[in-house]
């Protein structure tokens, strides 16, 4: 074709552009919604409890992106720095993803259980009291400012209307719920580690009188990586290998 | 008064512009009045203050009458006003760029434990959104209007719609660039902002693509000029880029907080699709107009070759959008989307050296003004990064380099050659073309420029090869093992190690930084006191011949 035609009719030079563009988005990423595997079914996913949510917002306000990558790759050494490498499902019900593309500190994927409440505690208030070479800012303030958790319910309404599979009972129950989760021996408990599977109950900003930032932001931190059992989870499986 | 109104003919700008900063008023009050957060408050206050203050000016530019510039041949005021913005945001980002370098450098020179907006994390997204959005932003917006201007020989369309486009583009760089410092941030790299700026930057954004095109239905040139194809390239596909990214649900309409409407894995592809394209047309195609005006104009010379103009336009584009799956290499996303990305990767290294080659090669003829012309030598040298940064992308996309390169300071390095070297280079030359020929005067000193062009150029290399030795010694120090078999480093001996790089960094953007600010100085006294310009600045553009 003669592109001067193109050149005298504006009109049909954005449709041109419009056309061209849209082929490399719509080869590869529309399949990833349908294709089947894309994000294979596994076992222990289940979607953030809310005071997991509201550390993962804090995470997300922050911008612990900056430095953190929340993605193992597949090889050697990040597996064994790290633990196994991330799959596709850990991150189904992230809005957004949090994978990162820096790692100006370590990998978070699977930071949960590895340290204790006490020294996360330690480490955002003052990162150098712990880890002496840290370059990492301090997070002081998320100890002295309570959590604000009005809204929280809107929040896993809003998680359900983008795709978490919140229950209704989880979203009506959401406010009791966080409070459950900070403290063991409240009524809410039980009921709450029944909504919850594996979700860790317990006061994590060592402040039990109150609910801070902190709390939020270190239950998410525990949480990480933790919900698929890597002892019964086999990559060669013949469903994980479509 | 009033009979002057009312023998003004009715005007579809003089309609809805004032009612688009109503509606923007009256949603931003309701926001500050009703919002249960306290940062959302605040931003709706900074809304409401610029949909006022752009009103006021509104109404003292066009209530009753009509500005000079609607009546002259082309429409500069606006293009002046996107200079100032740009070089006001650029010192401002890059000054930002240098605090997180010193931040990273001596955490301890920035203690600030209770104030939250301090923190590198908050700070780097108003660094990059600075320099990319606002910075280059500017940059395109303003020069746009200039070239498409000159080249289509119309006065730009829509009466006052170029300049909503400047007010409301800034003003949206303000409300994002407030909110990551009270902590709102989708933390979608290079699309931070929350869905409420996300809509504001939409309306903003579908006029000025409603400003390009109308300006070039009404040419009286022929053909559209090549410039205008990369601008419109890059103004459309931003738009869907933008919008496509930023679908997400907010939790409520008087809360910032928003859930992005993809998860996981689709999410991580949609936005590197996003980032990666921010980068080839918000950060490659835009300035790629610009080094197809400014160049060929201040060299005096026509665009080398019209065919690769061609050519390499339309392969550009269409293999860009490709290329988003090398950000997440060895990741959970699928093999196929992998392979893809990086094949895709590396096939646009030939595009992009088509445009290197038809912007070093213009030159044809003139090379001996590289001597004597210090600006046109800043245009020249911004190419040569261009190829430079897009053969190393390409490099960085294959698997086996990426999974070293993944996640370390080498691709820092890479962006900011790209960044510092092309985006930054090529409209600094731009630049320093445009004042003197918008406010008609000559440029105050090509001494400053020289220096200019010198410290930067020492900034850039500093910064850029700092960044190569502390990417690759990063990338090689975590997948070390010892004769046990175990892996030799612990994490932070490799934060350690970056230490002294980290240094030598933040002096290469404080040099960058210091030549900016010579140029703003070179600036502000052309404006201020430079001679008249020596002959008339011609009008006829650069126009590549058309092919028999």
């Amino acid at each position: 074709m003669n592109h001067g035609w193109l050149e005298k009719n504006s009109f049909f030079m954005l449709i041109g552009i419009i056309l061209v563009v849209a082929v490399g988005g719509a080869v590869e990423i529309a399949p990833l919604f349908w294709v089947h595997g894309t994000v294979e079914k596994i076992d222990g996913m289940r979607p953030y409890t809310p005071l997991e949510l509201k550390g993962r917002n804090i995470y997300v306000r922050e911008g612990c992106y900056t430095c953190h990558s929340q993605q193992v790759r597949t090889l050697r050494d990040e597996v064994e720095r790290y633990g196994h490498y991330s799959l596709a499902a850990e991150s189904m019900y992230d809005h957004p993803f949090q994978w990162g593309s820096g790692r100006t500190g370590p990998d978070l994927a699977r930071v949960g259980g590895k340290y204790s409440d006490e020294w996360h505690r330690a480490h955002l208030v003052d990162p150098r009291s712990v880890v002496p070479e840290s370059i990492m800012p301090p997070y002081k303030f998320l100890f002295s400012k309570a959590l604000d958790y009005r809204d929280v319910g809107q929040m896993l309404t809003a998680n359900r209307m983008v795709g978490v599979p919140y229950s209704e009972d989880q979203i009506t129950r959401a406010k009791e719920d966080l409070e459950a989760q900070t403290d063991p021996n409240s009524e809410g408990a039980d009921d709450f580690r029944k909504r919850y599977a594996k979700a860790d109950v317990r006061d994590f900003d060592g402040e039990p009188s109150r609910i801070t930032e902190g709390d939020a932001l270190i239950a998410y931190m525990q949480m990480l990586g933790t919900l698929v059992d890597f002892k019964t989870y086999r990559a060669q499986a013949p469903e994980h290998r479509r | 008064m009033q009979a002057d109104v009312a023998q003004t003919p009715w005007r579809f700008d003089h309609f809805f512009i004032p009612l688009v900063l109503f509606l923007g008023f009256a949603a931003a009050l309701f926001e500050a009045a009703r919002s249960p957060e306290a940062p959302m408050v605040a931003q709706g206050w900074i809304f409401a203050i610029c949909m006022g203050l752009t009103g006021i000016w509104y109404m003292w530019m066009y209530a009753g009458r009509t500005p000079a510039d609607e009546t002259r041949t082309y429409a500069d005021g606006v293009v002046k006003a996107g200079v100032i913005a740009a070089m006001f945001w650029g010192i401002a980002g890059m000054l930002v760029g240098v605090i997180i370098a010193l931040q990273l450098s001596f955490p301890n020179l920035f203690y600030l434990p209770n104030e939250a907006w301090t923190n590198f994390g908050r700070l780097r997204p108003l660094h990059t959104s600075a320099v990319i959005f606002a910075f280059g932003g500017n940059v395109l917006i303003a020069t746009s209007f200039y070239v498409v201007q000159r080249t289509c020989r119309a006065h730009l369309f829509g009466g006052s719609l170029p300049w909503f486009v400047m007010w409301g583009y800034n003003t949206f760089i303000i409300l994002a660039g407030t909110g990551y410092l009270l902590g709102i941030s989708q933390s979608r790299e290079y699309a931070e902002p929350e869905w409420y700026a996300d809509i504001w930057l939409t309306i903003v954004w579908v006029c000025y693509l409603a400003v390009f095109l109308g300006t070039l239905i009404k040419r009286k040139e022929p053909h559209i000029y090549v410039a205008n194809w990369f601008y419109l390239a890059f103004i459309i596909t931003i738009a869907i880029l933008h919008v496509v990214n930023n679908l997400a649900m907010p939790i409520s309409l008087l809360q910032s907080k928003s859930y992005s409407l993809f998860s996981g894995v689709q999410d991580a592809l949609t936005q590197w699709w996003y980032g990666h394209n921010a980068v080839g047309f918000f950060l490659t195609a835009g300035f790629l107009g610009i080094m197809y005006y400014f160049i060929p104009k201040r060299a005096e010379r026509p665009v080398y070759s019209y065919r690769l103009s061609i050519i390499h336009f339309w392969s550009l584009i269409f293999i860009y959008i490709w290329a988003g799956p090398h950000h997440l290499l060895y990741t959970a996303l699928p093999e196929w989307a992998q392979t893809l990305g990086m094949t895709f990767s590396i096939i646009l290294w030939m595009p992009s050296w088509g445009g290197m080659i038809n912007g070093l090669m213009t030159l044809s003829g003139a090379w001996d003004k590289l001597r004597t012309d210090p600006v046109l030598r800043m245009l020249v040298v911004s190419v040569a990064f261009y190829g430079m940064s897009t053969f190393e992308g390409p490099v960085m996309s294959i698997k086996a380099v990426n999974a070293l390169s993944h996640y370390t300071n080498w691709t820092i390095g890479h962006v900011h050659s790209g960044a510092l070297g092309w985006v930054g280079y090529v409209s600094f030359g731009a630049i320093y073309c445009l004042v003197p020929w918008l406010w008609k005067k000559q440029l105050y000193s090509n001494a400053l420029v020289e220096w200019h062009f010198w410290i930067s150029t020492l900034g850039i290399v500093l910064y850029i090869t700092s960044m190569w030795v502390a990417g690759i010694m990063q990338g090689l120090m975590w997948r070390a093992y010892n004769d046990f078999g175990f892996l030799e480093y612990a994490f932070i001996e490799v934060v350690e190690a970056m230490h002294p790089y980290y240094i030598i960094r933040a002096v290469g953007g404080l040099l960058y930084l210091g030549g900016a600010l010579l140029m703003v100085f070179n600036l502000w006294k052309t404006v201020r006191s430079g001679a008249p310009a020596a002959a008339p600045i011609a009008v006829v553009p650069a126009v590549a011949a058309e092919a028999a």
